[in-house]
């Protein structure tokens, strides 16, 4: 239990996916500008990350170990993700049209997304268990979410202040996401597993 | 034999995964009106929400299953609008689209300012500082929150700092309107007919002058004047009713401060800027 509650902690705050381990950057400069898609994206990546980490885990366990394939783990977890999140497109589509229209647009932009790679990849490296690798793919997901509701906020605000024409943009952006980055920093050595 | 076995498992997995999306495919299948996509195909795809609905994809649906009229897609126009209702076996009942027009005619040669604004560009937050920097507290502050906001590039910022809408390319989607938080633009009824108090204060005359050059004042004046009895005060502001107007003119000969003008001389951009222009030429 001990471990579950510290993996946790962790994996929202002290090494948190995107200000601390910069996965999935992509996706937190993207669709941060509003905080609606912030958390249509959040919720979508969560959902994929844990059902990512569930069948990767299995997969590699179960096929790729007694087989000795362990050295085709990148490649078969891409294949892996890319499917599975097809299918529950595709599943979603008819069995719940409201989640799918919540979803909507993130769902299949999420099979790019590296952090999603990242989870599946680390649940092994770290030599979890199943439980542990869900619960680890949760905390990294919530991890995430966090990090990209944070910065949408933090961006609707700024549309109302006056930024220094030459740090308009992305400079802007780029920055704050910095500043966040030192910020989150101050969770370092907190915790360790 | 290591590449071989790497081929096999990897290609025994893609085949798997494969199969599994194909049968997903046939078991969870949902089928999708297909007029719903053509008038998606149809509609412009600007996701204005004039229609009220979320979006062209929304609204679409809406019209498939009887819950919208294909007019209600406002920046249409009536050629898409019958290709529409062709799609769907309907009758349309036709109506050319409403024209954002501005109420206030108070530019910043006209209308003095009260003190210097140095804050954020958007209309609501100077609004908010003291009534405005205006001295007209009614009258158009042109930052511009009309011009961001349309989606069509119909309006512009005119030189003399009031926006200017583009009589082509508005397509009346209203979105300017309530953008704006005086309330100073209307949606006004397609064509050139007709003529308008293009003011939109409700203070005491005399308050009017000393801000504006070109204020109403309230004189009843454009009341007598009319022959078709089309003007009627709405408190402290003459109100010209489009569809009694017959474009005769009485009006703007009789109104003091010049503040009534025939729709069709509302400037466009071109104009607009060269009226600006020609002013600047006189100061210097």
């Amino acid at each position: 239990m001990e471990t579950l509650l510290s993996i946790i902690f962790i994996y929202i705050f002290v090494e948190n996916f995107v200000l601390q381990r910069f996965f999935g950057i992509c996706p937190f400069l993207g669709v941060s500008r509003k905080m609606e898609t912030a958390v249509g994206m959040s919720m979508a990546v969560i959902f994929v990350m844990t059902l990512a980490t569930l069948v990767t885990w299995l997969l590699y366990t179960y096929v790729l170990v007694p087989f000795g394939l362990t050295y085709l783990q990148i490649v078969t977890f891409i294949l892996v993700i890319a499917s599975l999140v097809q299918l529950v497109e595709t599943v979603l589509r008819k069995i719940s049209p409201t989640l799918y229209q919540g979803l909507g647009i993130f769902l299949p932009l999420i099979t790019t997304n590296c952090a999603v790679l990242a989870v599946t990849l680390l649940a092994i490296r770290q030599e979890f268990s199943l439980v542990e690798s869900i619960v680890f793919s949760i905390a990294a997901a919530i991890g995430f979410a966090l990090a990209l509701i944070i910065m949408a906020g933090i961006r609707e605000r700024l549309e109302m202040a006056e930024i220094p024409e030459v740090l308009q943009g992305s400079a802007v952006t780029l920055i704050t996401a910095g500043i966040l980055s030192i910020a989150f920093m101050g969770f370092q050595g907190m915790l360790t597993l | 034999m290591l590449i071989v076995y790497a081929i096999a498992a990897l290609g025994l997995i893609g085949l798997l995964f494969g199969l599994m999306l194909a049968a997903a495919a046939k078991v969870f299948y949902v089928e999708i009106d297909p007029r719903v996509e053509a008038v998606s195909e149809l509609v412009p795809g600007a996701n204005c929400g004039a229609c009220g609905f979320a979006g062209c994809m929304k609204f679409s649906e809406a019209v498939v299953n009887g819950e919208a009229e294909p007019g209600d897609c406002i920046p249409a126009g009536e050629e898409t609008v019958a290709e529409i209702a062709r799609v769907l076996g309907k009758e349309v009942s036709a109506s050319g689209s409403p024209i954002a027009t501005l109420f206030c005619i108070g530019d910043s040669y006209k209308t003095a300012d009260t003190y210097i604004y140095d804050g954020v560009e958007d209309c609501k937050v100077a609004g908010e500082m003291y009534g405005g920097f205006k001295a007209c507290s009614y009258g158009c502050l042109g930052l511009g929150n009309c011009v961001r906001v349309c989606p069509f590039d119909a309006i512009e910022m005119g030189a003399h700092g009031l926006p200017v809408v583009d009589k082509v390319k508005c397509t009346g989607c209203g979105l300017c309107a309530s953008a704006c938080p005086r309330d100073l633009i209307k949606m006004l009824p397609a064509g050139d007919e007709g003529h308008l108090v293009l003011c939109a204060s409700q203070d005491r005359g005399k308050t009017v002058s000393r801000a504006c050059e070109v204020g109403c004042i309230a004189c009843k004046a454009c009341v007598k004047a009319c022959p078709e009895e089309a003007i009627e005060m709405n408190d402290k502001l003459a109100v010209i009713d489009l569809e009694k107007c017959t474009d005769c003119g009485e009006c703007v000969a009789k109104c003091p401060p010049g503040t009534i003008h025939p729709r069709s001389a509302i400037p466009t951009a071109e104009e607009a800027a060269a009226r600006a222009a020609e002013k600047e030429k006189e100061s210097a």
